[in-house]
């Protein structure tokens, strides 16, 4: 009688300003939790930034053209962002999901899963953000940047975070329980800090891994950064911007089918 | 059809597969306005599947579902606007005071803080946690969190509530309170949906109920009903190894179970009168009830 198109686990996600009300219960419990979280942020960067780029930098006269601490600042940026939106979607929206059961009490509310995902899609992309904020404050506080170019990268840190919690999500979809997910740290996470351009140039590599570090999205996030923070324009901005939408949206394409399968069965 | 004409929920010929098994196989309901409907049936009888097919949450492989007037998967997030869902599994939100989890669980139907700041003085009356507002969820016991869950499910006033067991695990005490708060919201005009694997609990609450098992239902009607159909008025439970033949003439129907036989007699007479002369004999007299039926209907044997 009606024309129904059925929605499958494949259907595009539905986006909807629903999900403000999924990130502000996420937002609620951060706030209770802020001042440690907060330290987190911005302790665990600041001791590695401090302690390899004056401990190591002193040993090295210049890397690239800069100090040792101007070029490791922009690395820790895109690493500290990456890796705050990579625990937020792996542990904490697991607990969500699997453990606390969030997840099934937003489903029986007026909340769809497509709803549920882009809050917390949202959600972690926020707190990346202000990871790499604080990454900011400390770069500033240095003097390790004084250009106006610095101002763009609040927008590369929303893309750095939305492409790594797309990717994290697409693992939160499969995994069992909290093990699981060792092996995205020591077969995803781990290789991308070591090759990607965090704490020396790509170029330095022999040519098969820099290969391979031109296909992992950090490489682009630094590509992005490293000269915003040192004040000069990047070269091939869409290449970048491309790769990180591109594992980005994937991802969370992909989380969201998956999870579709896991939960709607 | 007239039934499912004025229902608040119907389904007709609900058909889920889980591989190669078929957990909801062919399933009718429908609920009248104002009524309480419980879902009984062992486990694994497909009760969840249905709960979860009803809500939208999982889409069927045949049949149809209107809820509310809308149809079931297709516009189930709309309905559930006017739905209240106690689930099995507590979901409260361990990181959130008691006031914090209506407030967050309000804003996810849409509503306005100050909308439900308004509501939740009410909702902590309802269930007997005015005391508590400020309280880690940690720090209530089993029965104020299955209070807070009903609340929970009641902060968008809906029409229909949906509870999957919601007294399993509870004390005697907070069994009958939260039976309290059902029928107060029954009184109310709600319209309630139960399961429950405690056929006392089915028959105090339920204007009608439905047996399933294997995904089909088994029977349907009200607990009275059901009871005079299916079982004598009468049940006598005989406890001990020697008690075989005794009884044999003075009932309609006798079962061993075990160390146990049951006699289902119209008039237990004489029957009682024998038992008396041989004192040694534990028994108990009482009349039949639900779980007579919902045994006989679905078997004895373990479903795990």
């Amino acid at each position: 009688m009606s024309l129904k198109t059925e929605k499958t686990d494949f259907s595009p996600p539905s986006l909807s300003w629903r999900f403000v009300s999924v990130w502000r219960r996420n937002f609620l419990v951060w706030r209770k939790l802020a001042i440690p979280s907060i330290l987190g942020n911005l302790a665990d960067p600041a001791f590695y930034m401090l302690g390899l780029g004056y401990g190591l930098g002193s040993l090295l006269p210049e890397v690239a053209g800069v100090p040792y601490m101007t070029f490791l600042a922009a690395g820790t940026l895109c690493y500290s962002t990456m890796n705050s939106a990579t625990f937020e979607s792996l542990y904490s929206a697991f607990s969500r999901m699997h453990v606390q059961k969030t997840w099934d009490a937003m489903l029986n509310a007026p909340l769809e899963l497509d709803d549920v995902m882009l809050g917390e899609l949202a959600w972690a992309t926020s707190k990346s953000v202000l990871s790499g904020v604080a990454i900011l404050a400390i770069i500033l506080a240095l003097g390790l940047a004084d250009s106006w170019l610095l101002l763009w990268t609040l927008p590369l840190l929303v893309l750095i975070g939305f492409c790594f919690t797309g990717l994290a999500l697409v693992m939160n979809a499969l995994s069992p329980n909290y093990d699981f997910f060792m092996y995205y740290f020591t077969l995803a996470i781990t290789p991308m800090v070591l090759l990607c351009g965090v704490f020396y140039p790509v170029e330095q590599l022999p040519a098969f891994l820099q290969a391979v570090a031109n296909w992992l999205p950090l490489t682009h996030a630094i590509g992005l950064a490293r000269p915003l923070v040192q004040g000069e324009w990047p070269q091939q901005i869409l290449a970048h911007i491309g790769v990180l939408l591109a594992y980005g949206s994937a991802g969370f394409y992909l989380a969201l089918v998956l999870v579709r399968r896991r939960l709607l069965k | 059809m007239s039934l499912n004409a004025k229902a608040v929920l119907s389904a007709t010929g609900l058909r889920k597969s889980y591989g190669a098994s078929e957990v909801v196989a062919g399933l009718d309901l429908a609920l009248v306005s104002g009524e309480c409907f419980g879902l009984l049936g062992p486990n694994g009888a497909g009760k969840t599947t249905t709960l979860r097919l009803l809500l939208g949450l999982t889409r069927p492989d045949g049949g149809t579902i209107s809820l509310l007037g809308l149809p079931v998967p297709e516009k189930a997030r709309e309905a559930r606007l006017k739905v209240g869902v106690v689930p099995q599994v507590d979901s409260l939100d361990p990181d959130f005071t008691v006031t914090e989890n209506l407030l967050v669980y309000g804003r996810y139907f849409g509503l306005k803080d100050h909308e439900i700041q308004a509501r939740i003085p009410a909702l902590l009356e309802f269930a007997e946690l005015e005391g508590k507002a400020e309280a880690s969820i940690e720090s209530l016991s089993g029965g104020m969190k299955r209070r807070l869950t009903l609340a929970r499910a009641l902060v968008n006033d809906p029409d229909v509530i949906f509870l999957d067991e919601p007294t399993t695990g509870l004390d005697p005490q907070a069994r009958h309170m939260m039976w309290q708060r059902l029928r107060r919201l029954l009184g109310e005009g709600k319209t309630i949906l139960l399961t429950t694997h405690f056929m006392e609990e089915a028959e105090r609450l339920c204007d009608r109920l439905l047996i399933m098992d294997k995904g089909v239902a088994v029977t349907t009607g009200a607990p009275r009903d059901l009871i005079a159909e299916h079982i004598e008025p009468h049940v006598v439970e005989i406890y001990g190894d020697e008690v075989k033949s005794n009884c044999a003439g003075l009932c309609q129907r006798q079962e061993q179970v075990g160390e146990t036989l049951f006699c289902y007699a119209a008039d237990p007479h004489d029957l009682l009168a024998q038992l008396q002369q041989q004192c040694e004999l534990r028994y108990l007299h009482r009349p039949s009830n639900l779980e007579d039926v919902f045994l006989k209907l679905t078997g004895r044997e373990l479903r795990e």
